[in-house]
C-alpha cells in the first residue's frame, strides 16, 4: 500500500499525477502536494488519476478542498484519467458535477483483477 | 439461523491499518465469489467505517478497531465497532437500529462523505452508538437483488 504523486508544470499547468492507494494513510502526500500550489493566483491544475487503485471519502474530499480553494483565486482543476470505478464514485458523491473529469479512453476496466 | 462463517480482525485504530483490513475484506469477498466492481464497493464501504473508527473513536489515545464478517451463502455481513472489546456477533446485531438522519448521521458525517459512501455502496447499513460506534453492513451477492425494502422486512423476522 503506497502512494506518490509525481509533481510537473508545463506551460503553467500544475500536473500531479496520482500513483497508488488514496486512503487515511496515505491522503496526507495528496493532500500537500495539492496545497502548495492552491493558494497562487489563476492557477491550472490537472490531476491524472490513471494509476489510481484505489480511493475513498478521504481523497474525495481532498479534491473537493481542492476545488474550493482553487475557485477562491479564480483557479481552475481538471481530473484525468478517470477509470470507471472512479467515474462511479464521482457520479455517486456528485463530484462529476463540480469538477470537470476525463474519461479514460479504451483502457481495460479491469486490468487489476 | 442461516449457517455462516465468522472472521474477526482486531487491528490497532492507527490509519496504517485500514489497508489491511481492505486487504482482509477483499480477500473473503473474493472466496464468496462477489464480483469485481462488488469487491470494490465493499472494500471502500469497510474502509470508510474503519476510518471513522479511527479518526472519531480515538483521537490521540491508543485503542483498537474489530472488524467482523460473517460469510453467508448469499451475502457478506461486516460489522465494525470501535469499542475495543470482542463483541458476541449475534448479540450486537440485536441491538443495531436502522440508521435515522439524526444524531448518528451527524456524528460520522462531520468527517465527510464516508457514510454517504457506506450507504451507497452497500444493500443495508446500521449504525449503533454505545460505548462507541458499531456500524453494520450487508451486501447481497449477484446484481439483481430483490427490493431493498422486501429484504429488509424478510431479515428483520
Amino acid at each position: 500500500m503506497n502512494l506518490q504523486v509525481e509533481v510537473s508544470e508545463e506551460n503553467l499547468v500544475h500536473y500531479f499525477k496520482v500513483v497508488g492507494e488514496v486512503d487515511a494513510f496515505t491522503a496526507p502526500v495528496l493532500k500537500e502536494r495539492l496545497t502548495s500550489v492552491q493558494k497562487t493566483p489563476n492557477v491550472q491544475a490537472v490531476i491524472d488519476l490513471s494509476e489510481v487503485d484505489y480511493i475513498d471519502s478521504t481523497g474525495l474530499g481532498i479534491f473537493i478542498g481542492f476545488y474550493k480553494a482553487l475557485q477562491e483565486q479564480n483557479g481552475y482543476v481538471k481530473m484525468t484519467g478517470v477509470n470507471h470505478r472512479l467515474k462511479r464514485l464521482f457520479e455517486i458523491t456528485g463530484i462529476d458535477k463540480i469538477i470537470d473529469i476525463e474519461i479514460e479512453e479504451g483502457g481495460s476496466d479491469d486490468a487489476s483483477l | 439461523m442461516q449457517a455462516y462463517d465468522y472472521i474477526e480482525l482486531k487491528v490497532p485504530a492507527k490509519a496504517q491499518y485500514v489497508g489491511v483490513t481492505r486487504l482482509a475484506i477483499s480477500g473473503l469477498a473474493s472466496r464468496l465469489g462477489f464480483t469485481f466492481d462488488e469487491i470494490e464497493d465493499l472494500k471502500i464501504a469497510a474502509s470508510e467505517a474503519v476510518t471513522n473508527a479511527v479518526q472519531h473513536a480515538y483521537g490521540d489515545c491508543e485503542g483498537e478497531v474489530i472488524v467482523g464478517c460473517a460469510l453467508f451463502e448469499d451475502k457478506m455481513e461486516i460489522m465494525i465497532a470501535d469499542s475495543g472489546n470482542s463483541f458476541d456477533f449475534e448479540e450486537t446485531k440485536k441491538h443495531i437500529g436502522p440508521y435515522s438522519d439524526g444524531e448518528d448521521a451527524q456524528f460520522l458525517r462531520e468527517g465527510g462523505l464516508g457514510l454517504y459512501l457506506m450507504e451507497s455502496l452497500m444493500d443495508e447499513v446500521k449504525v449503533h452508538r454505545e460505548e462507541g460506534v458499531t456500524i453494520f453492513m450487508t451486501k447481497y451477492l449477484g446484481g439483481e437483488r430483490v427490493d431493498k425494502d422486501v429484504r429488509t422486512v424478510s431479515s428483520q423476522t
